[in-house]
């Protein structure tokens, strides 16, 4: 599977409480808080990401409180892919768990320009950057998170697991 | 080659003599706990799934602490989700009143022991790594699938020593010690490692002052943070474990990816600038920044002897006028204490105000939001844009002391300059 789009940058240290401000924590539902994804960051953003889905973003994106909310709100939002330098560990379990799309590239950080178009084939991790003609490979998944991806995240593994093993319990 | 503490709880936990940094395991957990905010989507998750049954209900609990007593309806309906599912599937649920801050409340209720392998929805989780025990902070997806297998996928961290040596000054606390560290390494200097805290300045320190150093270890990106058990657990623990307990210590072969060594001698209070932790400087070298609020207490500084060394800064002495001062004891158990031991008489007589156990304004909930331009001394975790309220006000970490010190005279302030 590939996706396609245009990029929108961010900086380091993107924390969970911007992602989603605490004060909007008193819902579940993925469209009310992806209305006010990074909105002390930039105020366009939700706008923004309609146009660019991609988005670019530096050190230890994440970083912060444990809350669910902040991928589901960038997913509410229409994120597509997260391509970071490195993501906080509780985030990027998150991501995973929720079936959110997210590499680690030092380099498409570097050399990426906001509203470029990228595409991603998340099978291969090949990123192609479509503007600047050049293309970048990202660190594969160990084994055991690529087994868990394909499984359809954590939710489909644990579907199954009730099903074979503790529906009768 | 040896194992770290952290590796031989985690081998334990999946029937295994030897583990490595790196390994994918889904060990057996012993406890899995989730608040207010993050277990809604939790339970949620739990009957999407069509989950009938918890794992284990007695190692389940649900703590309501972030948005209590409730702040407005949704939070109501919140924390309705969490006393629902608690009456249905007999998880540990308390009310309010009764309920604490869920990183120090846990603890103090036993649930948490030396040996023991916890999760819980909240990034502080790694808290309880002070009594010996590996606990990391999950989201809501991984809370529902351990409150129905009672495991849960993991990779074996590295783990960091932290070496203390040496006399800590008047004024410096573990809290100090932890930000120092913090502002040494950076946010993202231990990212998914274990910090192992050691060496004789560990030994000394209080479990108040552990629980301190570990609850933000996450600060520093870390998995976990954890001090190897000694006397002052098992004294600690002994008068509260409702289970038993197992204690491990680090093989003296073990295997560290780095070792790191301060000598404290040369700390003084620390304090960290907005907007983030790692932000660090000595408090002297920025006195004299005006500020609007102070809060003392947390899941990091809400313990007796926190609350106690405010109190002992604010006696003969007045809060500045300019600045109101919110005291909130981590756990009922904490704040009937204070009560008895008339640390609330001083802070109310000097013109604080007792807020009940929650994290509240720690993360801009309520209890003390701040407005546009204002700034606040907390001794709290965080201090991201925003955290505490409008996202044009501004959070500074420091200890209970510094905190006091500075309400006294209105200002960022050196405990010494009014001792």
């Amino acid at each position: 599977m590939q996706i396609e789009g245009k990029v929108l940058k961010y900086g380091h240290n993107i924390n969970t409480d911007e992602i989603i401000p605490a004060r909007y924590l008193v819902t579940t539902s993925q469209e009310e808080l992806a209305k006010h994804c990074l909105e002390d960051l930039d105020e366009k953003f939700v706008v923004k990401v309609k146009e660019a889905k991609i988005l670019v973003v530096g050190n230890n994106f994440g970083c912060g409180s444990s809350r669910e909310h902040a991928p589901l709100a960038l997913k509410g939002a229409g994120v597509a892919c997260i391509i970071a330098v490195s993501f906080a560990r509780i985030f990027f379990r998150n991501c995973l768990n929720m079936g959110i799309p997210i590499f680690e590239c030092p380099q498409v950080w570097q050399e990426v320009n906001e509203a470029e178009t990228i595409q991603i084939d998340l099978k291969t991790g090949r990123i192609e950057n479509l503007s600047q003609k050049h293309s970048y490979a990202v660190l594969p998944y160990p084994e055991f998170v690529q087994q868990l991806i394909d499984q359809g995240g954590l939710e489909e593994y644990i579907k199954e697991e009730i099903k074979t093993k503790l529906i009768t319990l | 080659m040896g194992m770290t503490i952290a590796e031989k709880i985690l081998a334990a936990h999946c029937g295994k003599d030897k583990i490595e940094p790196g390994v994918f395991i889904e060990p057996q957990i012993d406890l899995a706990f989730g608040n207010d905010i993050t277990a809604p989507l939790a339970i949620e998750k739990f009957k999407e799934w069509g989950a009938t049954r918890v794992f284990d209900p007695e190692r389940i609990a649900l703590v309501q602490d972030h948005f209590t007593p409730n702040k407005d309806i949704r939070s109501a309906q919140q924390c309705q989700v969490l006393r629902d599912f608690s009456r249905q599937y007999g998880t540990n649920f308390w009310e309010v009143g009764r309920v604490g801050i869920e990183h120090v409340f846990l603890p103090e209720q036993g649930l948490v022991v030396p040996g023991d392998l916890v999760v819980g929805a909240d990034s502080h989780t790694c808290t309880a790594g002070a009594l010996g025990t590996f606990a990391c902070g999950v989201g809501s997806t991984d809370l529902a699938a351990a409150m129905i297998t009672g495991q849960l996928w993991m990779k074996v961290p590295h783990t960091i020593k932290f070496i203390y040596r040496g006399e800590m000054q008047k004024w410096v606390t573990a809290k100090d010690l932890i930000l120092y560290t913090i502002g040494d390494i950076g946010v993202d200097g231990a990212t998914y490692a274990a910090m192992e805290f050691s060496g004789e300045v560990i030994s000394q320190l209080s479990m108040a002052g552990r629980f301190t150093m570990c609850n933000m270890a996450v600060e520093a990106g870390a998995k976990a943070g954890i001090v190897e058990p000694d006397e002052n657990t098992l004294d600690w623990v002994k008068m509260r474990a409702r289970r038993k307990w197992k204690l491990y210590r680090s093989d003296s072969n073990a295997r560290y990816s780095e070792i790191k060594v301060y000598r404290v001698d040369e700390i003084e209070p620390q304090i960290a600038l907005p907007p983030l932790p790692s932000n660090v400087v000595p408090v002297s070298q920025i006195e004299g920044i005006d500020i609007d609020q102070v809060v003392i207490g947390s899941c990091t500084n809400g313990h007796l002897e926190d609350l106690r060394l405010a109190a002992q800064l604010f006696q003969g002495r007045k809060i500045h006028s300019g600045v109101r001062v919110i005291i909130i004891p981590a756990t009922p158990h904490i704040y009937y204490q204070a009560l008895k031991e008339g640390l609330l008489e001083v802070f109310v007589s000097k013109g604080a105000v007792i807020s009940p156990s929650t994290c509240g304004p720690c993360l801009g909930g309520h209890m003390g939001v701040l407005g546009e331009g204002e700034k606040a001394v907390s001794t709290t975790n965080r201090n991201f844009t925003g955290r505490m309220g409008h996202q044009k006000s501004e959070v500074y970490l420091a200890s209970p002391a510094v905190a006091a010190a500075s309400a006294i005279k209105g200002r960022i302030t050196h405990p010494r300059e009014i001792s």
